[in-house]
């Protein structure tokens, strides 16, 4: 231990960058939406048209600014299945605000206020008092969206203010919407957090093996709690741009997103136990759904066969490689 | 000496005592027998497909593809029944049987052969088997008018004062329970979610029994569809929308444990019936049924608040004067 | 414990394992190793850890199947192709971690997988706890089988086991580490419970690595080391020494590093701290280049006041003085900001990240001075870990694989790496040599040394006496959660040690020392 033991030098990496790159599950995902975009150019004659693709992107922005967040609360070992539900008590929340006369920047304020809240709720069930996070969100969603049901009943909240649509239908330039620019900005900023910050970082330590991230000095419920936080956050900004979309606010609104956000997640190769995946797998993930849906759409297949589309595909990128190794090692015996 | 009711189920027992107590102190009514066995009527699906969710659970995994099993079932069964009505319905029911389990098993080979997180195949599942509704019934409803009597009477028929269908629910908990406690697939179950390690030592194949366990929730979801549309005399591809997170919800009240090993069949059952006498006395004492929903998300988080404190291991108590220890 | 006789040439071994080979990918973890369990008599497996010990236990309990090489019931070849042929043939294990199921109850881990039916095929619960109170009082155990599994300590847990080791009538019972969290009396009693095993016959597989154990308990030895065969024959006819240099491949002597003590000023100053349940009223002083040791037996509290001193778990009061000032520590970042780190006793579970690669493990306490302004900056942290594996030596083929494909031994270095990075004072190590083999415990108590040498105060705590006299300054030995005594280290030696941590007094009047 005293010698200088020069002669024994540790590489950084065995394989270079692009070996890294290339083998792995994003690279894998690109050639899957490279196809389907060829796949559906030639399918349908109005899918290369640049105002219809604009459309399609309503069909994955906002689930995926929640699934930015989602993605980082998966990968640090938790789930949040009441992002829909927290759409729709932010919603309910901007519709009875409405009633009573508040424009648009108190309405942002209380989408944003009520996503942070309800982010907070599931965050101290979670963290302070240990529950495990898949029953305390279904909890959860059911308590968010039941109090919708109860303010709102069978009713609907309308009347928003005319500049406050600018965030669901605006356009920043040519067929660029407002909510595309939110995609953007927000994918940039997980993008950063995830992988280039120190909280990434702790996030990946805590999702690996959260004993040994606390006794490495990660303050580790502190993690997990902000990371509840930006959920409800973005499921916050999801409900103004989808309710500035829509116009309107039913208890009902955004039903069944929560399970399309956590196939985007795991579609985007983040591990449903936690410990690895990337934004940019995400992005390319809500790219993919995007397409399928859009496609679909225009081949007039219905919305619910479409899911049959999605539901195959979540199961076939998993099993197709795991079936691969299964075959080849069968092979090798 | 072994406690022959178990603290959990006691005290959910107790509560949902009080509850029908309460709403009875409001309207009399709620507590005659004739109401109650209403109830327990109404409650008979959710109660069977708890018990099968219950086994899934207890073995670490989970089965969101129930409710959407269930709909694909009993539209399955629907249209057949239109298409042969006069096929005996005993055969129906065992084709609904056939067809779930068929269902749940290409969840477990998923989840055996694949390692495959349970999560992610019945999340895929669920909306393929709707799918699927859609594509065999090209959207259309199976209407009360084109399903053949016995098909739609038959949970209806009246034994010993109780509807088949609760008859139905009460032989899949005695069943359910005798397997659970005297037979080896069922200790196993409890092993394998317990300590899945260990139960390799012991020579359990740990995916094996999770195979199973899929296999027989998806069994107790068909059977439920083809009583679901018979006793609602429709099918179409919405119906039971949801109800798996119902399912699960019971389950979780019922405290069985989502990390798996700790549960019990009374705990699933007392879970369903909670929900399920909520739901039923709502109306009866004035709440609007929009509380229904926010009513079972707070059970669900006060369940699991409490199941978990009581799950806490105790300190050790030290510091007694030093022994001598030889 | 008498050692049994020679045994005749022509008597069959219950279990032959011969030229036995296995194969991972990369690693060939045995290589035509021969391994022979005699009815009646206690074989020890001896060896370093990656001798293939574990493996060996694992081939001849059926979960892993051989490469090469044949194994032989009663002269008889068999293969398991599944922990089921194994137990059919009567091979049973008892682990160091509990291999049972807590939420069941005794009778029921007894039994799994082999209960006794009724006519119907239903499990027939009252015969069932019938055959298991049986068996628990043939083996003297203080429990029903009524009782749930998860009440019992982890003592009574190894009855259990091997109480299902004979119900199912086993031929030949393992015993991987059976004694690492027992105290001292569970040990004896284990002891005569392995004496009633070989007076039905059964061939027992112990393996373990302190000697005195070995030499206490086992009939014959077999040594292992890289997964080769090395030798075997009687325990009678080799003393430690031979078998350690069996073991090592040469001649190891247990000398600890010579120490030229330089103690600096006070660095630590622990007054009052207390904890609702663990320990109370523990009191020290740590100066700068000392090595204080702490020693007791298990369940003294050492580990856990260790880790309230780290701000893992919070005392109920307790004031802490770091370089004289008054330090709050209500968490292991606090801790390390003060300079005071622990590297625990359970490495994979709680000092390493497995998952992570080696230098993102090495750095995690240290981003912040690896990072500019909470963004990563990757060429310092590479160079940061470059500087501390280099310097313990480690063995890895890359910074950036994952820490869980490195040795035992490696990923303490991380560990360790990880935490001499954050440039302590005080660095608390947990039985650092737990689990090691014997030529890297020397490796590490060189270290040891060194850092102190640096100017850095270690406490160690470990239950491995040698070491505590060979490498303390001081030692402060617990039981029961308080302080029993400090000793100095002209003060060591093996008998007060024992005496204090176990409370044993030369007077009858009682009373502690």
């Amino acid at each position: 231990m005293t010698e200088t033991a020069n002669s024994r030098r540790i590489p950084d990496h065995l394989t270079s960058r692009a070996t890294r790159v290339f083998k792995s599950w994003e690279a894998l995902l690109l050639a899957v939406v490279i196809a389907i975009f060829v796949i559906n150019s030639f399918a349908s004659p109005y899918f290369l048209n640049a105002w219809n693709l604009s459309d399609a992107t309503f069909n994955f922005t906002e689930k995926a600014m929640i699934a930015f967040a989602m993605a980082l609360l998966i990968i640090s070992g938790e789930i949040d299945l009441s992002v829909a539900s927290i759409i729709a008590l932010a919603s309910t929340a901007m519709g009875l605000a409405v009633q009573y006369g508040a424009g648009t920047p108190e309405l942002v304020a209380i989408g944003l206020t009520v996503g942070l809240l309800c982010g907070a709720f599931n965050g101290v069930f979670v963290t302070i008092l240990g529950l495990p996070s898949i029953v305390v969100t279904i909890g959860t969603m059911s308590l968010f969206r039941g109090i919708s049901y109860i303010i709102l009943g069978d009713d609907a909240f309308r009347g928003y203010p005319s500049s406050f649509s600018w965030f669901g239908q605006g356009y920043i330039y040519w067929v660029f919407t407002v909510e595309m620019l939110f995609f953007v900005i927000i994918a940039v900023i997980y993008a950063v957090l995830l992988h280039k910050s120190n909280f990434g970082r702790a996030v990946y330590a805590i999702g690996n093996n959260p004993t040994g991230a606390l006794f490495s000095g990660i303050r580790v419920q502190r993690v997990k709690f902000i990371l509840f936080l930006l959920t409800g956050l973005m499921s916050g900004v999801a409900a103004i741009c989808l309710t500035s979309r829509l116009g309107s606010t039913r208890p009902s609104i955004a039903s069944g997103m929560e399970l399309e956000v956590v196939t985007m997640v795991v579609l985007g190769g983040v591990n449903i136990l936690g410990g690895s995946g990337t934004i940019p797998g995400v992005v390319i993930a809500a790219f993919v759904m995007g397409l399928v849906t859009f496609g679909l759409g225009l081949l007039n297949v219905p919305g619910i066969v479409m899911s049959i589309f999605i539901g195959l595909l979540l199961i076939g990128v998993i099993a197709l490689p795991r079936l691969w190794v299964m075959i080849a090692a069968r092979r090798k015996a | 000496m072994m406690r022959f009711i178990p603290v959990r189920e006691a005290i959910l027992g107790s509560a949902i005592l009080i509850l029908i107590i309460l709403v009875a102190s409001r309207f009399a009514g709620f507590v005659e027998p004739s109401n109650l066995a209403n109830v327990f009527n109404d409650t008979a699906p959710l109660i069977i497909l708890a018990l099968g969710q219950m086994v899934v659970i207890l073995t670490r995994c989970i089965d969101l593809s129930v409710a959407a099993n269930l709909a694909l079932t009993g539209m399955a069964v629907a249209m057949i029944n239109v298409a042969m009505p006069e096929l005996p319905i005993p055969v129906i029911i065992a084709i609904a049987i056939m067809l779930g389990a068929f269902m749940g098993a290409i969840n477990g080979v998923l989840v055996w052969k694949l390692s495959i997180p349970p999560i992610v195949v019945t999340l895929g599942t669920m909306t393929i088997f709707r799918g699927i509704i859609f594509l065999i019934s090209d959207g259309k409803w199976v209407n009360s008018h084109e399903m053949s009597p016995a098909f739609t009477g038959f949970p209806r028929t009246v034994l010993l004062g109780l509807p088949v269908l609760s008859w139905v629910a009460i032989t899949a908990v005695i069943v359910f329970g005798i397997m659970m406690a005297r037979t080896q697939f069922g200790r196993s179950i409890f092993a394998v979610g317990g300590n899945p390690h260990a139960a390799v030592y012991t020579g359990i194949n740990v995916g094996k029994t999770q195979f199973w366990a899929f296999v027989a929730s998806g069994a107790l979801a068909g059977l439920t569809g083809y009583l679901w549309v018979a006793r609602y005399a429709v099918a179409y591809v919405d119906i039971a929308g949801g109800f798996e997170l119902e399912v699960v919800a019971a389950c979780v009240i019922g405290g069985i444990s989502i990390a798996g090993g700790i549960g019990s069949v009374g705990g699933a059952v007392l879970g369903a019936i909670f929900l399920g006498v909520v739901k039923n006395a709502l109306p009866v004492v004035n709440i609007s049924p929009f509380w229904q929903l926010a009513i079972s998300g707070s059970a669900i988080l006060i369940a699991v608040a409490f199941n978990a404190r009581s799950g806490r291991t105790k300190g050790r108590i030290i510091l007694k004067s030093a022994e001598v220890t030889q | 414990m008498t050692h049994a006789a020679p045994i005749s040439p022509d008597v069959t071994p219950v279990v032959s394992m011969d030229v036995i080979t296995k194969t991972f990918p990369g690693v060939k973890a045995l290589d035509e190793v021969k391994l022979d369990l005699y009815p009646g008599q206690v074989t020890a497996l001896v060896g370093e850890n990656g001798a293939g010990k574990s493996t060996t236990v694992k081939i001849l309990t059926g979960i892993y199947r051989t490469d090469g090489g044949t194994i032989r019931i009663d002269g008889d070849p068999v293969s398991f192709n599944s922990p089921n042929d194994a137990a059919k043939v009567g091979i049973t294990a008892i682990h160091q971690e509990t291999v049972l199921f807590d939420e069941l109850s005794v009778a029921e881990n007894i039994y799994i997988g082999h209960a006794p039916r009724t006519r119907l095929g239903l499990i027939d619960t009252a015969q069932m706890h019938r055959n298991a109170n049986k068996l628990l009082q043939d083996i003297g155990a203080p429990f029903s089988s009524h009782t749930q599994l998860r009440d019992l300590g982890i003592a009574n847990k190894h009855l259990v086991a091997i109480a299902r080791a004979l119900s199912v009538d086993a031929r030949v019972v393992i015993m991987d580490e059976p004694t690492a969290a027992l105290s001292h009396k569970e040990i004896e009693e284990l002891y005569e419970l392995v004496d009633t095993l070989k007076a039905q016959g059964k061939a027992i597989l112990f393996i373990s690595h302190k000697f005195d154990e070995i030499f206490r308990i086992a009939d014959r030895y077999t040594v292992f080391r890289d997964g080769g065969f090395v030798g075997d024959g009687l325990i009678a006819d080799v003393t430690e020494d031979e078998l350690i240099t069996m073991m090592v491949g040469r001649s190891v002597d247990q000398i600890f590093p010579d120490r030229r003590h330089d103690v600096g000023d006070e660095v630590l100053k622990i007054v009052g701290y207390s904890h609702p349940t663990e320990f109370a009223d523990i009191n020290f002083t740590l100066n700068r280049g000392e090595i204080l040791g702490f020693y007791g037996l298990v369940g003294a509290g050492r580990s856990e006041f260790m880790q309230a001193l780290f701000g893992i778990t919070k005392p109920s009061k307790g004031v802490c003085r770091v370089n004289g000032t008054i330090k709050i520590i209500r968490s292991p970042a606090d801790a390390v900001e003060n300079g005071i780190v622990y590297v625990p006793e359970d490495r994979g579970k709680q000092g390493a990240v497995i998952g992570l690669p080696i230098f993102q493990n090495i750095t995690l306490p240290s981003l912040s001075r690896t990072s500019r302004n909470g963004f990563l900056r990757l060429a310092e942290e590479f160079k940061l870990a470059r500087e501390y594996a280099e310097r313990l030596d480690l063995r890895a083929a890359s910074l950036d694989q994952d820490i869980g494909n490195l040795s035992g031994g490696n990923q303490q270095k991380v560990v360790i790496a990880k935490w001499l990075a954050t440039q302590p004072q005080v660095i608390i190590l947990d039985e650092p040599t737990k689990g090691i083999d014997i030529g890297s415990k020397a490796a590490v108590h060189e270290f040891m040394a060194e850092l102190a040498a640096q100017g850095l105060s270690v406490i160690m705590v470990s239950s491995e006496i040698p070491e505590i006299i060979g490498m303390s300054d001081r030692v402060i030995v617990m039981r029961d959660g308080l302080i029993a005594t400090e000793l100095s280290r002209k003060d060591l030696s093996p008998e007060t040690l024992v005496r204090h941590a176990a409370g044993i007094t030369t007077s009858t009047q009682g009373g502690t020392a």
